[in-house]
């Protein structure tokens, strides 16, 4: 699929929609957010920016433009100041902390760059424990992904005695494992060396590709971004 | 108050060194207690016996002993008896309070023991007929007061010996009323210095068969001295040839007060006034901590005495609750002889 | 360089002031409840030195008359055979409503006693003859000055601190008059310094026995391990402290580990790091410390009058109740906080200064200290099986103690061992993932927390088990009243001619009336108080005995046996069949054994006819009456007023009882306020070690957090967590009280003092326990839970960002 088919795409149901219900149409609407952290120094003016069922979007920029804090309110982890995100339907405005976890749970999927897993729980534990959270558990596509990242062996162990590839397979696992509609990752990568690196970005661009689902991705790296189907650069808080 | 206390005041009717102190009410007023007078007729035997109704009393025996072994001895066995309340009960109650203090001084060393004892219970007392004076089981008696058989212990020492009196009571000053200070402070005051003395002395180093001679003082009073009197220096001196001689100096802030008895070999008796006989210490020796006398010059110039008295053993030191001074000692020079030198108040 | 780099250190207490209080707290703690019970000890022991100094108790032989008192005649007669001792007449001597110790000795002849010279200073000169004859003088103690002012009927009293603060000390002339017995001697102190050549004792007196100082009895050795048990409390605490030391401590090293590692790489060797951090810990101990004094000094203060009662209460031990300050005190108790932060430093300042220079801060290995948690577990098990070997094989009271020891540090060994084993199977049937993860999560902080759990562990064991001591022993004390207190009325009259009018009087109004005689007699363990009783079928009926032959009253009443305390008993080895000599002449049998608690001296029973026998002349006072309970009190004011008797001479057994009983609780309130203050410490430590587990939480929170629990349900299961932690920990603790109870009840007890108490159980008590528990652990999370429901998102994003 070409990038500029899926724009079309994208387009295209969004039209087809506009005159029903608009925020069924795109997956993710952020509109004009804007965040400011405590201290009075703005984050995020004015960022507009949609993502649609099954898209890839890489978020660029340098230290410090704002990208990873952009990720973390699209997946409902912190709140905004002026604005609105729309998730599925849902106006992340309106959710109260309780909403907000609700939604973490049963909605989106997170990768982070380190300490994605809970050190107390095994792998096996680690990798259904999103899924089970979210009531969606099930243990043929559970124990499918395990064989796919390569984890069949490793279930039965702690994080503490992962390599950071491994470490990072099972965080994209417990992502998958919910089957969310969105995957939002923030440098998946950064800790890891170029093989260990390209791996687990191979078997989560296709796991991605096979489910469905859509993904926000943030990366300093032109590299990887080039990967995916769109990329957006952030520069001290505004989209370039 | 308590026993030091108690102590305290009983020992200063004693000739012992706390006059010094001056201590309340004891230097003068006799209160319910009887007082000497002069002209008192001695009724024997009941007057060796005590005398309740005043204050302090003694039986005060020394002895110079010669061993088989060919060394002296000396030897001390005294009874005081203080009256804190003028009667006698028989029950815990007795305001009569004894105490015993022997000793036996030899050559090289001196050993002495003291006895505590209230009347009334039976521990300790006197009775005059037949004779027994006795506290624990340190005693002095026998039939009468000629024939005596005489025992103490200590830790120590102990001491068996029998008593033979071999001449008459002796009494001092006016008949058996000695005057004790300027002031007219006085006792009734006897003794019986003729004492043969046979028996053995019971030492560290085994039993000793002793002989020798014996001189016994009785003293009885209510009030024996002025408040300014802080210790005195008694002689008893018996001389080759029969004679002998008891001399005291109370020593006064107001100046020393003097007196002695001669007594010839019959047992006639020669009252010496105040100021006469002359005692001197010649040298002194660190007793105890203490300036000793134990050399004294004793010149007595109507009977032509001048003498040396010696002390037999320097040491011969009184650790008992109230400290002085008791020991044998020799005379030499215009007399020689033996006798017992008593000094308190150092 | 020095100073900035002091400097540097210091600035982390000013940041983290919450975690330097607490570390001071923990000090202050550890040093205050160990210095307190040392202080109550100090004090109980300097108080039976003086009054044994005072009274020349153990320092010289005595000679006594297992039959009765010595007549003054035989005093007299081993003084004129040389023996050189002093005669003393003591006895109880009821002023006020109180009975004091009345002791008469012969002043005259025992004048080295140092009561009698220490008195001299203190109290003014009297006359001699004042003190030895008619009225005489009472010697007694400040404290005593209240309760003697304005009694017209005692002689003069001369107040004097050298005294024990429950002696009366006077001569004995007035002592006899004083406790009607005149010409009595109780007993002969055998003086220093005797004379060569004295008659054997047998010779002169074969009645009297002569007791070494070593077989009197000592209010020292008598009250050893009651102070024992003190001490253990006070040790029990001081290591309940050091927990929480040792949490800030670590947690303090972990947050300074960056640091000190600037600090390092700009050339500060390792060496004068920990020099500085060691005088650093130093200081902060002296501080604490000092604080800790300060503390420990009220508590013993504010504890020192009850215990001062219990001690007199259950040993007649003297014992002031005033504190005094004394430097070595304070010098040992810096000296504890110094040494205790150090050992609970220790571990944390030995890995800082192993710590490589690169290192980076690190993560927590949560999985792989299961190895260092089966050694502990093995260790554990070793001590447990230890000490119950020797108790097996040794016995006695420091074989219980031992078992005890090896009990407690081997459960609190065992502990992490057992609730990761608890924590397991509770996960395996976990189905939800939260609660999975939680216990899951439980089971990974148990290191961190493990001692504050051994903590809380050992205080509520110690609860557990005290509590079962005092509530057993107060339901066997409650019955056993009910048994023993039988008539209804208890009346003590002037002498005997009035008990003969009284008894006279009240015989046609009342069931019965039952002589109460007695004598003190002396036995090779000590005083024997010996007891006649008249034919009664109360006696038979209620009497609680604990072994006894098949015809026992019987053969009491028949004068044919005896009957004797448990206490004697034990300490004799005397049981039913055997034969108890209660004088040269009278040997009987025992027939059963009695319990009587709340006293420490032997006790035997005869008929009455049979004490006239042993004892001719027991003075007969004291009688109980029996009739029906409601007339009671009418009959108590009757006779009262018929014969102008105080109320106190005239006790209705309820009031008997209640007094009993009263006096019952104020034994045990130390016991009481130490546990208490126990399970606050380790509330404490809970809390302490929480916050330390505090920053190493938040990598475990945060993915949970990301993957959709709110920060309240976060902060609830913060909560449970400590909940259920310090839940189980409890239900391990009641087995390892239950079985701290039984042997406070079947080992200490018998040796402490001389009864074996029935051992019962108290659920609700247990249940009370558990709650108060629970609140503890709530309280204790409750602050790391506010935290986390506050916690700023930003926080717990900056776990998975890039800048960690």
């Amino acid at each position: 699929m070409e990038p500029g088919d899926g724009l079309h795409w994208t387009v295209w149901i969004s039209a087809a929609n506009s005159w029903k219900k608009r925020k069924q149409i795109m997956l993710l609407t952020i509109d004009r957010v804007q965040k400011t952290y405590p201290g009075g120094r703005p984050v995020l003016r004015d960022v507009s920016l949609d993502l649609d069922q099954g898209q890839t979007l890489a978020l660029t920029g340098e230290s410090g433009s704002g990208k990873s804090t952009l990720l973390n309110l699209a997946a409902a982890l912190d709140s905004f100041d002026g604005g609105e995100i729309t998730l599925d339907g849902t106006r992340l405005s309106t959710l109260d902390d309780a909403g907000r976890a609700r939604l973490r749970r049963n909605q989106v999927s997170l990768v982070f760059q380190q300490f994605n897993l809970i050190p107390s729980l095994n792998v096996a534990q680690n990798l259904s424990f999103h899924a089970r959270l979210a009531g969606v558990e099930d243990t043929t596509w559970n124990s499918h992904l395990a064989e796919r990242l390569g984890l069949s062996d490793l279930l039965g162990r702690f994080p503490e005695n992962l390599s950071g590839g491994q470490q990072q397979r099972v965080a994209i696992g417990r992502a998958m494992a919910a089957r969310p509609n969105l995957l939002l990752a923030d440098e998946p990568t950064g800790n890891l060396d170029e093989t260990a690196s390209e791996t687990v970005l191979d078997l989560m661009l296709s796991l991605v590709a096979d489910t469905g689902a859509a993904l926000l991705l943030v990366t300093h790296s032109q590299k990887i971004a080039g990967r995916l189907d769109r990329q957006v650069k952030l520069s001290g808080g505004r989209i370039q | 108050m308590n026993v030091k206390t108690l102590l305290l005041c009983l020992m200063t009717f004693f000739p012992l060194p706390l006059w010094a102190q001056g201590y309340a009410g004891l230097g003068g007023s006799a209160e319910g207690f009887d007082v000497p007078k002069a002209g008192y007729a001695f009724d024997f035997p009941k007057d060796h016996g005590p005398h309740p109704s005043y204050r302090i009393e003694w039986w005060y025996l020394t002895a110079n002993l010669k061993g088989e072994d060919g060394r002296d001895y000396g030897i001390q066995w005294t009874l005081f008896r203080s009256a804190l309340k003028p009667f006698e009960t028989d029950d815990w109650q007795s305001p009569q309070i004894w105490m015993g203090h022997a000793a036996t001084t030899t050559p090289d060393g001196h050993f002495f023991a003291e006895r505590l004892s209230r009347g009334g219970i039976g521990q300790a007392g006197v009775i005059s007929q037949p004779f027994e004076a006795w506290i624990d089981e340190w005693r002095m008696a026998g039939p009468d007061f000629d024939t005596l058989t005489l025992t103490a212990n200590g830790e120590d020492f102990g001491y068996d010996l029998s008593l033979t009196a071999q001449g008459p009571l002796v009494f001092h000053g006016d008949a058996g009323y000695s005057v004790k200070s300027a002031d007219g402070q006085a006792s009734y005051y006897y003794s019986q210095p003729f004492y043969a003395v046979e028996g053995v002395l019971r030492l560290q180093g085994g039993d000793v068969r002793v002989t020798g001679q014996g001189w016994l003082d009785r003293e009885w009073s209510s009030q024996p001295l002025a408040a300014d009197q802080s210790g005195w220096d008694w002689f008893s001196l018996s001389f080759e040839g029969g004679d002998k001689m008891m001399a005291f100096r109370l020593r006064g802030g107001r100046g020393d007060f003097t007196s002695a008895t001669w007594i010839n070999a019959d047992g006639s008796t020669e009252a010496i006034p105040n100021g006469t006989v002359q005692l001197t210490p010649l040298r002194t020796d660190q007793v105890a901590g203490r300036e000793v006398p134990t050399q004294w010059r004793v010149v007595l110039p109507d009977r032509g005495v001048e003498i040396e008295v010696s002390a037999l053993t320097p040491n011969a030191w009184m650790g008992t609750r109230f400290e002085y001074w008791e020991g044998p000692v020799t005379v030499t020079g215009s007399q020689e002889g033996i006798g017992y030198l008593e000094m308190t108040g150092y | 360089m020095t100073w900035a780099t002091v400097q540097a250190l210091l600035s982390h207490w000013r940041v983290h002031r919450l975690q330097l209080a607490t570390l001071l707290i923990g000090i202050a703690l550890a040093t205050g409840l160990w210095s307190a019970v040392q202080a109550i000890n100090a004090e109980a022991r300097a108080s039976y030195a003086r009054a044994n100094a005072q009274l020349a108790v153990g320092q010289f032989d005595e000679l006594r008359d297992p039959s009765g008192p010595i007549p003054m005649s035989r005093y007299v007669e081993l003084r004129r055979a040389g023996w050189q001792v002093a005669a003393v007449l003591e006895g109880p001597y009821r002023v006020g409503g109180r009975t004091l110790r009345l002791m008469g000795v012969d002043m005259v002849a025992y004048p080295a006693l140092p009561a009698v010279t220490e008195a001299e200073q203190s109290a003014e000169a009297t006359e001699p003859a004042d003190m030895l004859t008619a009225p005489g003088r009472l010697l007694a103690s400040p404290e005593l000055q209240p309760l003697l002012r304005g009694q017209t009927n005692l002689p003069p009293v001369l107040i004097t601190s050298a005294l024990p603060p429950d002696v009366i000390l006077t001569d004995i002339g007035v002592a006899e008059r004083l406790l009607n017995q005149p010409g009595a001697i109780s007993r002969l102190v055998v003086l220093p310094n005797q004379p060569r050549d004295r008659l054997p004792l047998n010779q002169i007196a074969p009645e009297l026995k002569r007791i070494s100082p070593t077989t009197q009895v000592d209010t020292a050795r008598l009250t050893d391990s009651f102070h024992l048990n003190l001490s253990a409390f006070g040790l029990l605490s001081f290591a309940v402290g050091l927990f929480i030391v040792n949490g800030t401590v670590g947690l303090a090293f972990a947050q300074r580990r960056g640091m000190i590692r600037t600090l390092r790489a700009l050339g500060v060797s390792m060496r004068r790091l920990v020099w500085l951090i060691l005088t650093e810990l130093t200081v902060l101990a002296l501080i604490g410390g000092s604080l800790g004094l300060l503390l420990g000094f009220f508590l013993a203060g504010a504890l020192l009058p009850d215990v001062a009662a219990t001690l007199r209460g259950l040993y007649g031990a003297p014992v002031t109740g005033q504190l005094t300050l004394q430097p070595k005190w304070v010098l040992a108790g810096l000296a504890m906080a110094v040494f205790g932060t150090l050992l609970a430093s220790g571990h944390a300042l030995w890995r800082l200064s192993n710590m490589p220079l690169l290192e980076g801060p690190g993560v927590q290995a949560w999985q792989s200290n299961s190895r260092a948690r089966h050694i502990t577990a093995a260790l554990g098990l070793i001590l447990v099986v230890g000490g119950a070997f020797a108790y097996i094989s040794v016995g006695g009271l420091v074989a219980g103690f031992v078992l005890l020891a090896g009990l407690l540090t081997g459960a609190a060994l065992l502990l992490p061992a057992l609730l990761a084993t608890a924590l397991s199977a509770l996960a395996r049937t976990a189905r939800e993932p939260v609660s999975q993860w939680v216990w899951s999560d439980m089971r990974a902080q148990l290191p961190g927390l493990s001692l504050a759990l051994m903590a809380l562990l050992l205080a509520l064991a110690a609860n557990i088990g005290v509590s079962t001591m005092v509530s057993s022993f107060r339901l066997t004390f409650v019955g056993w009243l009910d048994q023993r207190l039988t008539a209804e009325l208890y009346v003590t009259a002037r002498d005997e001619d009035q008990a003969r009018e009284i008894t006279t009087w009240l015989r046609p109004q009342v069931d019965a009336i039952l002589p109460i005689r007695n004598v003190e007699l002396f036995h090779e363990t000590g005083p024997l108080f010996l007891y006649g009783v008249v034919d009664d079928p109360v006696y038979r009926q209620h009497w609680p005995l604990i072994a006894s032959t098949y015809s026992v009253w019987d053969d009491v009443m028949a004068g044919n046996a005896v009957l004797i305390n448990e206490q004697l008993a034990r300490r004799a080895s005397l049981w039913p069949g055997d034969e108890l000599k209660l004088s040269s002449k009278h040997y009987l049998p025992i027939a059963g054994v009695y319990s009587d608690y709340g006293n420490p001296t032997g006790q035997a029973i005869v008929s009455m006819a049979q004490l006239d026998q042993i004892a001719p002349g027991a003075e007969m006072r004291r009688f109980g009456v029996r009739m029906p309970p409601e007339g009671a009190t009418a009959m108590a004011q009757n006779v009262r007023e018929q014969f102008a008797l105080s109320p106190r001479v005239v006790v209705q057994q309820a009031a008997m009882k209640a007094q009993s009983r009263a006096i019952f609780e104020k034994t045990f309130v130390v016991t009481s306020a130490l546990n208490v203050l126990t399970l606050g410490v380790a509330g404490f430590a809970i809390l302490t070690s929480l916050l330390t587990l505090w920053t190493q939480r938040l990598p475990q929170i945060a993915p949970v957090w990301a993957l959709g629990l709110n920060r309240a349900q976060l902060a609830r299961l913060e909560l449970l967590r400590s909940v259920l932690l310090a839940a189980l920990t409890a239900c391990l603790a009641l087995p390892l009280g239950l079985v701290l109870a039984w042997v406070l009840l079947a080992v200490t007890n018998v040796q402490a003092f001389g009864w074996r108490l029935p051992m019962f159980l108290f659920p609700w008590d247990w249940l009370w326990l558990f709650v108060l528990t629970l609140l503890a652990a709530l309280i204790a999370a409750a602050l790391p839970a506010l935290r986390m429901l506050r916690l700023p998102p930003a926080d717990l994003l900056r776990v998975f960002a890039n800048e960690r």
